[in-house]
């Protein structure tokens, strides 16, 4: 058996973290911890084509297919965002690309995340999720046409 | 009425009255709406309007002999005349509705430009343009051969008028300017425009949206040659807006779009156009909603432009004052001249985290560019938190913001 958690698995982790807040008020402010403590991009990876479109903030996302596993990268302008996409990452990065594709990502909405963000932001956010699983249709893509 | 007793007579907790949406709880806490630069809150007069509207005297107008359709053409002409006598125009012919500004500016564009233009010539607008008074002359431009001459913003968002007498010659044909801008409040020296256009024989457009809710507006002292409002800036329906031009040249101008009401005769080999203002409102036209209008502006009259600016500029210079008091902040838009629009950043913080945050504590503020782009670029800026006053804002409602902003701020930074 492997170590490594399901995204099933991290979803729910996060849902319990978030049922010890009471307020929206910790909500927000565990995220933007959270967005503070995502490391930065380098800024060669800032540029026009890794920008996500669909965001009222810039958020730049670069991802890589290592070992039959995704890993995203991220960054935004924005602190909030930033901690969204981290938690994003949290739940996606370094699995495989079916295991991503498949992913129904229920905990933004048990965390109330999609309820509470006006809609211009919610499309931003699942935009990025759009991208993140679009990026892992083309590795397991590369990946059929190499077997 | 004295000054005095119509000073007296403007009782804030009153006009909030009016206003049943500003009793609402958004998250938990009392709203508090700063978004008025993007729409203004409804009062129950034209709430009411707008339903017995539907409820009693719903018909199409103009052409219906039954009492109903009378009933309802009454009403949406007697619009025309009020907002005839609210901006001073010197007949109702020459108020024409519209969807609103953006349709207002593509009027003309699509109709004056389109047909008076030619390659040499040339377009005049701002740095603080909407990108409804920039695209539209974009795209005539380019079917035109005419060029766009942009009139500089300085650092306090103030157009630079040295710039503005030095761009302007007889190339100039046309001058379309913002009177108000969204972005910075700044009010704008339209008069010194208006005339110094006219003197080289170019016409004047001046983009309404923001100031008719706040100044008084008199088209034929302005000498403006078209003038564009919305509605629902003024306290009145979305949806509805009004153009109005110089009867002169409207009458010259070719229909905007075809259709029912804007024809006089139709045959197969050749159709002629309606008397004005029906030459441009072809189609039904959006009858509820204008006939609310009138409401609204009824309601503003009532309470009285002077008073509401009064109010208005106590909550700015008050939000001004305050916001200054906060570490790092800086105010974009600083002009001498300005609506109750105040726009700013905040260094090291993100405008989109402080509108989260602000909601989050039932703060309602906009963030963005506020479709001026360019203006942003000026500016070196993505963008500003703006907050911008109505008649019903009240100085504890700032002192939220202020409390929430620093709220924000702490969390963010």
């Amino acid at each position: 058996m492997s170590e490594v958690k399901s995204i099933a698995e991290i979803e729910e982790e996060i849902v319990d973290d978030f049922s010890l807040f009471d307020t929206w008020d910790e909500k927000y402010e565990y995220i933007i911890d959270m967005g503070k403590k995502l490391k930065p991009l380098e800024d060669e990876h800032k540029k026009d084509e890794n920008k996500i479109k669909g965001c009222q903030s810039t958020v730049w996302m670069v991802s890589e297919f290592k070992d039959g596993k995704v890993v995203y990268r991220a960054e935004s302008d924005a602190v909030i965002v930033k901690g969204l996409v981290s938690l994003l990452i949290r739940v996606l990065s370094g699995h495989a690309p079916k295991e991503i594709i498949d992913a129904k990502l229920d905990f933004i909405d048990k965390i109330g995340m999609k309820q509470h963000l006006a809609q211009t932001r919610s499309n931003g956010l699942l935009s990025m999720v759009k991208q993140m699983k679009l990026d892992a249709t083309v590795y397991l893509a590369q990946q059929a046409s190499k077997n | 009425m004295s000054t005095t007793a119509l000073h007296i007579a403007f009782d804030v907790d009153q006009v909030r009255r009016h206003f049943p949406i500003l009793k609402r709880e958004v998250k938990g806490k009392p709203l508090v709406y700063f978004d008025n630069a993007a729409t203004t809150q409804k009062p129950v007069e034209v709430i009411d309007a707008l339903t017995s509207y539907y409820q009693y005297f719903n018909a199409n107008i103009h052409r219906g002999i039954h009492s109903l359709a009378e009933e309802a053409t009454a009403a949406y002409e007697a619009t025309r005349d009020t907002v005839q006598q609210f901006i001073n125009a010197r007949q109702r012919e020459e108020i024409i509705f519209t969807r609103g500004v953006t349709e207002s500016i593509n009027l003309v564009a699509y109709t004056w430009a389109r047909t008076n233009l030619k390659a040499g010539d040339e377009i005049m607008i701002s740095g603080m343009e909407h990108h409804s008074n920039i695209v539209p002359w974009q795209l005539i431009a380019e079917m035109t051969g005419a060029t766009l001459k942009v009139i500089p913003v300085d650092d306090n968002g103030e157009l630079m008028m040295d710039e503005f007498h030095k761009l302007l010659s007889e190339k100039v044909k046309l001058v379309s300017v913002v009177h108000a801008s969204n972005s910075l409040g700044t009010i704008n020296p339209v008069k010194e425009i208006i005339d110094a256009a006219h003197k080289v024989g170019a016409i004047v457009m001046l983009d309404g949206a923001q100031s008719t809710v706040h100044l008084d507006i008199d088209v034929q002292e302005l000498d403006c040659d078209f003038f564009a409002i919305s509605s629902h800036k003024v306290y009145g329906p979305t949806g509805i807006g009004v153009l109005y031009g110089k009867r002169a040249l409207l009458e010259a101008m070719p229909p905007f779009m075809g259709g029912g009401e804007m024809i006089k005769d139709v045959t197969f080999e050749k159709t002629t156009w309606n008397e004005l203002p029906y030459k441009f409102e072809a189609g039904t036209p959006n009858i509820a909603d204008t006939v609310a209008l009138k409401a609204a502006i009824d309601f503003v009259q009532r309470i009285g432009k002077k008073q509401i600016r009064l109010h208005e500029e106590e909550l700015l210079r008050y939000a001004t004052e305050e916001l200054q008091s906060i570490d790092g902040i800086r105010l974009i838009g600083q002009a001498k001249q300005k609506v109750s629009v105040a726009s700013f950043v905040v260094e090291g913080v993100h405008p989109q985290d402080l509108g989260i945050l602000l909601d989050n504590q039932g703060v309602a503020v906009r963030t963005g560019h506020h479709c001026t782009q360019p203006l942003m670029n000026r500016f070196g800026i993505p963008g500003t938190t703006r907050a911008s006053f109505a008649m019903y804002n009240t100085k504890d409602e700032i002192d939220v913001m202020i409390a929430g902003l620093h709220k924000a701020i702490k969390l963010l930074r």
